[in-house]
């Protein structure tokens, strides 16, 4: 009989080996095809984004003409901001080069140079009077259309829309060595502008600071006395079942119904401020909170019951065992919850849409009542807009935004090695 | 913990309190995402150009837009909304009953669209009638019921256009551009089908159903719509189903938002046609030209006239009321009337926008 076993077991050995081989295969092909997405997105997004780190700018010698200004001398503050800095920079144009006459190609000339650079030269002559009357060379930032054209269309590739007769007088300073690329800070010291080459995500980074913060404000604590409740005192019953289905279930809703909760409830109800991050972060905590308190509970789980009992067997209160012994050792799972439906909250925009966060703003915001975007938001305005240059930048947006998910994900596993107890 | 909690809820409520009190420093706009590039741009100048703050714009759409604008008076509402229409009576109405009552029209522009095809391709001369025929998911057949679009040439569809296929790289529904083509080229073009010209002026109840009965058209159209909204379809509703639908059998390709795209794509395939913003055919007329619509070039001076009938005029409306509570409502509107931005040389231009008669007037209160 057992002989018998044996010869069963072993005739099918090497039949279950295989399968076994085989299973991990698919495991393995599995996780392979996931890197392999993630490789591909990565590089993509590397390759076109990279662009937008580097910036061209062109070296340009001013003479600061108090006349071609229209400001007298001393100079008043005020004056500098209506001063005519359009035609200190025209003139140089001209002079730089004096072929050009017709209307048109006076146009396309003066349009080499960003039309922002007006308030680069207005900002360092405000700081400094005394430019007035006097020559300077400072480098200036060129037109969209020029800086693609610099970056990538030299090669006899086809980019952008920049004309034929632009393209001549770039490569004519190109040749006097007075256009080079540089780092781009403005990407992260502007806020949105409609000319991609001033162009920043400091607006939306904030934004998106902004609200998480509200949404961790939020969201935490009220999701962790939840849990506590649910998990500790809460009697077993009907009710409390039915409020842990719903619980589930909310998680599960899709956001966008959130954003015409927020809309319906804080805007028109509360009367919130459209746009700010406060009423953003409002939304959003309520849809992480299904989140964290499903985290919450499964963390408050893991406690063993022997501390609970322990701690009971000493005479502990209720509110003690909680407080002292099973909440220090739950937060670290609490947190990891708590940050991961914040991550998740930072990718949203379907929601925003309802509360008017999807808007063009300038300004950063310096507060949770400024009005304001997000980095998902950013990224779909750039994405949408005609000007070839937002292409690269889109791209640049989002690995800003994979920073800022990288950051608070590995805050995340910090925080939980660093508070997690094991037994 | 218990610290941390307990002064994290009060910030909360510190925060939530905190709202009630601050006032709005800056102008809020919604509206139309058809004007908000031209809006955006000028938002952007008088942030950097004045001591305001710079407006927030929103894109909404027109219809959302007048909605919010028309919500009430008060910080919370906007103070302009953009619209690629002029404001309707109803929405007057809505306005007035939420005491929204000076109401400034300000006339931006005009936008045309284009139906463009590649410089060595053959010329097209189309009437708006030939568009929807192209162009229809459905149109009538020779025994007046609609069926699916069968045409597959141009000379299908009048006999005086080239034997090209019918391949058409348009916007996809999300675009604004696609409103105001269905809205300017197809609806006029299917009104000019007999058939469809009666569903449109046919009254809700027995007269529309007989309609639906001679198109061939089944009653649960009719259902639904009367599910969805509440009341009997009037022929106009169902004609506006019918306008609006636009094929998807290949001949009618969206080719994304990116207009630029559609053109290098025209390049390369002289046998297609592309629907675009004016805008980008003034910019790639080495490579492009537009289609004659009813037998009128698409030039600027034809759009600004009104005589190219795929263009419409562009606004924005201002909530007078809040002129003097919110600061620079006023210097706004200077400067988006201003020549430096939509006159002859001005920078809207460059975006795109075809600007007023100089004699024509841009600033009403609308009664």
């Amino acid at each position: 009989m057992s002989n018998l076993i044996r010869e069963m077991v072993r005739s099918n050995l090497k039949k279950r080996y295989q399968a076994e081989q085989r299973f991990r295969l698919y495991g393995l092909a599995s996780v392979g095809f996931g890197l392999l997405c993630l490789a591909l997105l990565f590089a993509d997004i590397i390759y076109k984004g990279a662009g937008a780190f580097r910036q061209t700018v062109v070296e340009v010698e001013l003479y600061f003409d108090p006349e071609v200004l229209g400001l007298n001398i001393p100079v008043e503050t005020d004056q500098i901001r209506s001063a005519n800095f359009d035609g200190v920079i025209r003139l140089m144009l001209r002079e730089r080069f004096p072929e050009v006459t017709t209307r048109a190609d006076r146009r396309a000339l003066y349009g080499l140079l960003s039309v922002n650079a007006v308030y680069d030269l207005q900002a360092l002559v405000m700081a400094n009077p005394k430019l007035i009357g006097q020559s300077r060379k400072i480098w200036l930032l060129a037109d969209d259309d020029v800086d693609m054209y610099y970056k990538y269309g030299r090669e006899g590739e086809q980019v952008g829309r920049l004309a034929e007769i632009s393209r001549i007088w770039v490569e004519q300073l190109a040749d006097d060595g007075v256009v080079k690329t540089q780092f781009n800070t403005g990407f992260f010291t502007n806020g949105d502008s409609r000319d991609p080459e001033i162009s920043g995500v400091k607006g939306a980074v904030m934004g998106s600071f902004f609200t998480l913060i509200v949404t961790f404000i939020i969201s935490f604590p009220i999701g962790v006395a939840a849990a506590i409740y649910m998990e500790e005192f809460a009697p077993k019953n009907k009710l409390t079942d039915f409020i842990e289905v719903n619980i589930n279930n909310l998680a599960a809703v899709p956001s966008i119904i959130f954003g015409l909760l927020g809309l319906a409830v804080f805007i028109n109800f509360f009367g919130v401020p459209r746009s700010v991050p406060l009423v953003g972060g409002l939304v959003l905590s309520l849809m992480t909170l299904p989140t964290v308190i499903i985290s919450s509970r499964a963390s408050i789980t893991a406690v063993p019951p022997s501390i609970r009992e322990a701690a009971l067997g000493i005479g502990a209160s209720k509110v003690q065992v909680v407080l002292h012994h099973v909440l220090p050792l739950a937060i670290p799972g609490m947190l990891t919850g708590a940050i991961i439906g914040m991550a998740r909250a930072l990718g949203e925009t379907a929601p925003l849409l309802m509360i008017g966060m999807i808007a063009f703003i300038i300004d950063p915001p310096s507060s949770v009542l400024d009005p304001a975007t997000t980095l998902p938001v950013q990224i779909y305005l750039w994405a949408d807009s005609p000007e070839r240059a937002f292409t690269e930048r889109t791209s640049a947006a989002i690995m800003v935004l994979l920073a800022f998910l990288i950051v608070m994900n590995s805050l995340a596993v910090w925080l939980r090695r660093r508070l997690e107890t094991r037994w | 913990m218990k610290k941390v909690i307990c002064s994290a809820i009060l910030v909360a409520s510190v925060l939530a309190v905190s709202t009630v009190a601050s006032a709005r420093d800056y102008i809020s706009i919604v509206g139309s995402s058809t004007v908000y590039p031209f809006s955006t741009v000028v938002a952007e100048r008088f942030g950097k150009t004045t001591d305001f703050a710079s407006p927030k714009v929103e894109a909404t759409g027109s219809g959302g837009g007048l909605k919010l604008f028309c919500s009430g008076v008060g910080e919370s509402t906007p103070d302009m909304t953009n619209s690629s229409r002029a404001i309707k009576s109803s929405e007057v109405e809505l306005c007035a009953n939420n005491g929204v009552t000076q109401i400034k029209e300000v006339l931006v522009g005009y936008d045309g669209i284009v139906i463009a095809n590649a410089n060595e391709a053959a010329a097209f001369s189309l009437t708006r009638k030939d568009v929807f025929l192209a162009l229809a998911k459905q149109t009538p057949n020779a025994k007046g019921k609609l069926v699916d679009n069968p045409y597959t040439t141009w000379d299908e569809v009048n006999s005086s256009l080239p034997a090209i296929k019918i391949e058409v790289l348009g916007p996809p529904p999300t675009s604004g551009t696609r409103d105001a083509f269905v809205e300017l080229a197809m609806e006029p073009g299917a009104a000019m089908v007999d058939s469809l010209a009666q569903l449109k002026s046919a009254k809700a109840g027995p007269e529309t159903m007989g309609m639906l009965m001679t198109l061939g058209i089944a009653a649960g159209v009719a259902t639904t719509y009367e599910e969805k909204n509440g009341k009997a379809p009037a022929g106009l509703n169902i004609f506006t189903q019918v306008a609006h639908a636009i094929r998807e059998d290949g001949a009618f390709i969206e080719a994304g938002e990116n207009d630029n795209l559609i053109v290098q794509k025209l390049v390369a395939n002289p046998s297609a046609l592309g629907i675009f913003g004016f805008s980008f055919l003034e910019e790639n007329a080495d490579k492009v030209k537009g289609a004659l619509i009813d037998g009128t070039p698409p030039t600027f001076e034809a759009i600004a006239s009104s005589e190219y009938p795929v263009s419409r005029p562009l606004y924005f409306y201002v909530k007078q009321a809040h002129v003097g509570t919110i600061l620079g409502m006023q210097e706004y509107v200077d400067l988006f009337l201003s020549d430096a931005a939509s006159g002859e040389d001005g920078f809207l231009l460059d975006r795109g926008l075809i600007p007023v008669d100089a004699g024509e007037t841009r600033v009403q209160i609308i009664k």
